[in-house]
């Protein structure tokens, strides 16, 4: 290719993109923006990195974008198989320790991912994961990563968890009031991370199943 | 940067243990290598042999491309999608190989267009042959759209990555079926994506803002086969005039639900008179 | 070959939307529950089999896997020509190969798939048949012989029409003193936009009662039915 040319293959890449994921009473919110960007470059304006699984539960790949390809169709899968097996789809925690195992398999070569797993649990509450890339993982009631994690934890910290207000009551906000902050936090990233923009889509799991919202960031 | 591969060294001749890449040339003085000639006297098979069956050599994978081919670049309208690739084989800044065609046309609806390394080109044409000819003989019904050979190559070009030993290829996959146009990218780490506007090596700096600007103001689905051409062709010259690994002699594919057809190769009018006012450009 | 004929009857039929299987379940005792006779392969494939449930077990994981590979790779649907001529391959090999034994079970798939709707016959010989209606299993040639006097009008069929000519066809196999009910059959269809379903027990009444409410089946039309006493088979 004309230019540099690249001495030494590394097998490694970062795609950049933001993800988060916010478990409420009885739904979960998941959400990433569709940028997909190599180094200056933006390689394209819709990519999406959160997957609809096909037990209801969604999943947020951040970093390398063909790991996290790869990753997503392995797990399709295993749930399959798993469906084969049990005749029902596996629930969100068992899929939570599953992709903490299929990550930490590849721990001498592992997918270049940080994920965010949201979904329902057995009693029908929200519940979020979030993992490293090879497999470290912990049940969280809001988290973020990638790219713009960095920005958005401190103000999820403060707007979901109330942390640093004196004087408030502790609760569970309702979904209206969480996909406003979930839009925020995208928009604000998207002023400060060149890696974050373009599109965001937010994931929004019920007990009636998911559904999707796509919502324009600026394109510069 | 040094542009001769040449000096790029090889990665089997770091040190003395192992051949020089020219000692598998032909007329090689490769039996008077030590290692050789150690080897002849304790197991008494023959030099030849020695040769032609590297087995027992180190693997060596393409740790760097050789032959290389520059930009490709592609663009949806409506009803179809273009592609172009000029016919320049690159050996570092020598201006090898003039008449390669970087263009694939793979089963009736799909174009592959790939720059970087030659012989992995090569290799993929040879693998898409293969795909092709034992979709079509089955002859059952079924036949590969651009949808399920993009898949295919991103899965190779990913496995390979996987086995760190990567086809050093930037591959942009085009195609019509069932009236649905397709255009995507994998390349050799397998990151793959699919934009209504997509450029390789240097065209994702020079081709893509003049692609991204046409397709934001016309809008894709306005956009005609006459407009696309203009467009491909403005940014083919662009590529031109300053892609020094480039060449003024390409061919442009277009696929559309009516076909796919590949140009000859051709060339378009170049104005070269504003470099006069840029010092050290022209006179 | 005898282990298909064994089991207990399949029947399969197809119109240009749509492939229907239905089969017939047997219990291995009054203590036992109903075997299951119909497999989800994919979203767009499914199988009935009739011989030894082992053996479809292990073809059925096979198909699965291959199934799952075309997903893979080449991001489509398996086309159901090609795993009827695999699995068609992989039967004839069992056949040739010294110290191994036919698998003993014949399948009948329902797919579809860009050519459209599809309907094969599998048997351990290694043949494999494309039809428009086929039966398989214990005194099959009765529900054979429906199919042939009716076949032509499959084609433009509604699914629920297919459905009940399926179950016609089928409650022909049986023996004279036994009935069709929501409990020991069980009805799978595939299509166009439409994937894999199985409807079993209750969701089975609605077709039952069409067909009771029509006149009893004239006794049935004994063509070979070879009445075999039940064994292990399914």
């Amino acid at each position: 290719m004309g230019g540099n040319i690249e001495h030494r293959f590394s097998p490694y890449t970062d795609n950049g993109g933001t993800t988060l994921a916010i478990a409420g009473e009885d739904f979960c919110v998941v959400a990433g923006d569709t940028r997909q960007s190599e180094g200056y470059l933006i390689n394209a304006r819709y990519s999406p990195k959160v997957y609809h699984l096909k037990n209801n539960a969604v999943l947020a790949t951040g970093g390398m974008h063909a790991d996290g390809v790869a990753l997503v169709k392995r797990i399709g899968q295993n749930l399959d198989w798993y469906v084969h097996k049990h005749e029902k789809q596996m629930s969100a925690p068992a899929l939570a320790q599953m992709l903490s195992t299929i990550l930490y398999s590849k721990r001498f070569f592992p997918y270049y991912v940080w994920n965010t797993l949201g979904g329902l649990d057995e009693n029908g509450k929200g519940c979020v994961f979030s993992y490293d890339p090879v497999g470290n993982f912990e049940k969280q009631h809001w988290s973020c990563s990638g790219s713009a994690g960095h920005l958005i934890q401190p103000f999820l910290d403060n707007q979901i968890g109330h942390k640093h207000q004196s004087n408030v009551e502790h609760h569970l906000l309702p979904l209206d009031q969480v996909l406003k902050i979930v839009k925020d936090a995208f928009n604000g990233a998207t002023e400060r991370d060149i890696y974050t923009g373009d599109f965001v889509e937010i994931f929004i799991i019920t007990k009636d199943g998911v559904t999707v919202q796509k919502h324009d960031l600026k394109k510069d | 940067m040094d542009h001769f591969p040449g000096n790029w060294g090889n990665p089997r001749s770091r040190d003395d243990t192992y051949l020089e890449s020219n000692d598998y040339l032909p007329g090689s003085i490769a039996q008077d290598h030590p290692r050789i000639r150690a080897e002849k006297t304790m197991s008494g098979f023959s030099c030849d042999e020695y040769i032609s069956n590297p087995s027992h050599m180190p693997r060596a994978h393409t740790q760097q491309p050789v032959v290389t081919g520059t930009s490709v670049i592609g663009i949806r309208f409506k009803g179809g999608v273009m592609l172009a690739a000029d016919n320049l084989a690159s050996y570092g800044s020598l201006a090898r190989f003039r008449d390669v065609e970087r263009l694939l046309k793979v089963g009736d609806y799909t174009v592959v267009g790939a720059s970087g390394d030659i012989s992995d080109l090569q290799y993929i044409q040879h693998m898409l042959v293969n795909l092709e000819t034992k979709e079509k003989y089955l002859d059952d019904g079924h036949s590969l759209g651009p949808k399920n050979v993009f898949e295919y190559m991103s899965r190779v070009m990913y496995g390979r990555r996987t086995k760190v030993n990567p086809l050093w290829n930037s591959l942009v996959i085009a195609g019509v079926k069932n009236n649905e146009s397709f255009l995507g990218f994998v390349d050799l780490q397998g990151t793959s994506y699919q934009s209504s506007t997509i450029a390789t090596g240097f065209g994702g700096h020079l081709a893509i803002p003049i692609l991204r600007k046409a397709v934001d103001q016309i809008g894709e689905e306005n956009m005609t086969e006459e407009q696309a051409k203009k467009i491909i062709e403005d940014c083919m010259r662009v590529l031109y005039y300053r892609d020094a690994r480039s060449l003024n002699k390409f061919q442009r594919a277009t696929i559309t639900a009516s076909g796919v057809t590949i140009t000859d190769p051709y060339s378009l009018e170049t104005d070269w008179s504003f470099a006069e006012k840029i010092r050290g450009y022209g006179a | 070959m005898e282990a298909v004929k064994q089991g207990s009857a399949a029947v399969g039929l197809r119109s240009s939307k749509h492939a229907v299987l239905v089969a017939l379940n047997r219990q291995a005792g009054d203590l036992a529950s109903f075997q299951k006779k119909l497999i989800r392969i994919d979203d767009h494939l499914g199988i009935a089999i009739a011989g030894l449930t082992s053996d479809a077990r292990v073809l059925s994981t096979y198909m699965r896997g291959e199934a799952m590979k075309s997903h893979f790779v080449l991001g489509r649907p398996l086309p159901v020509q090609r795993i009827a001529a695999q699995l068609g391959d992989k039967a004839q090999v069992n056949t040739q190969r010294y110290g191994r034994r036919p698998y003993g079970v014949g399948l009948l798939i329902a797919g579809h798939d860009e050519a459209g709707p599809h309907l094969y016959e599998v048997s351990p010989s290694g043949n494999y048949f494309d039809y428009y209606a086929i039966s398989i299993g214990a005194r099959s040639q009765s529900a054979k012989t429906y199919l042939e006097k009716y076949y032509e009008s499959f084609a433009d069929a509604s699914l629920d029409d297919l459905i009940v000519h399926g179950l016609r066809a089928l409650r022909d196999t049986l023996q004279q003193d036994k009935e069709l009910s929501a409990s020991n059959c069980s009805v799978g269809f595939v299509g166009v936009d439409q994937k894999w379903t199985v409807i079993e027990g209750d969701s089975l009444q609605r077709f039952l009662d069409i067909l009771n409410a029509e006149a009893p089946p004239p006794a049935a039309a004994a063509g070979g039915a070879d009445d075999v006493a039940p064994m292990e088979t399914e």
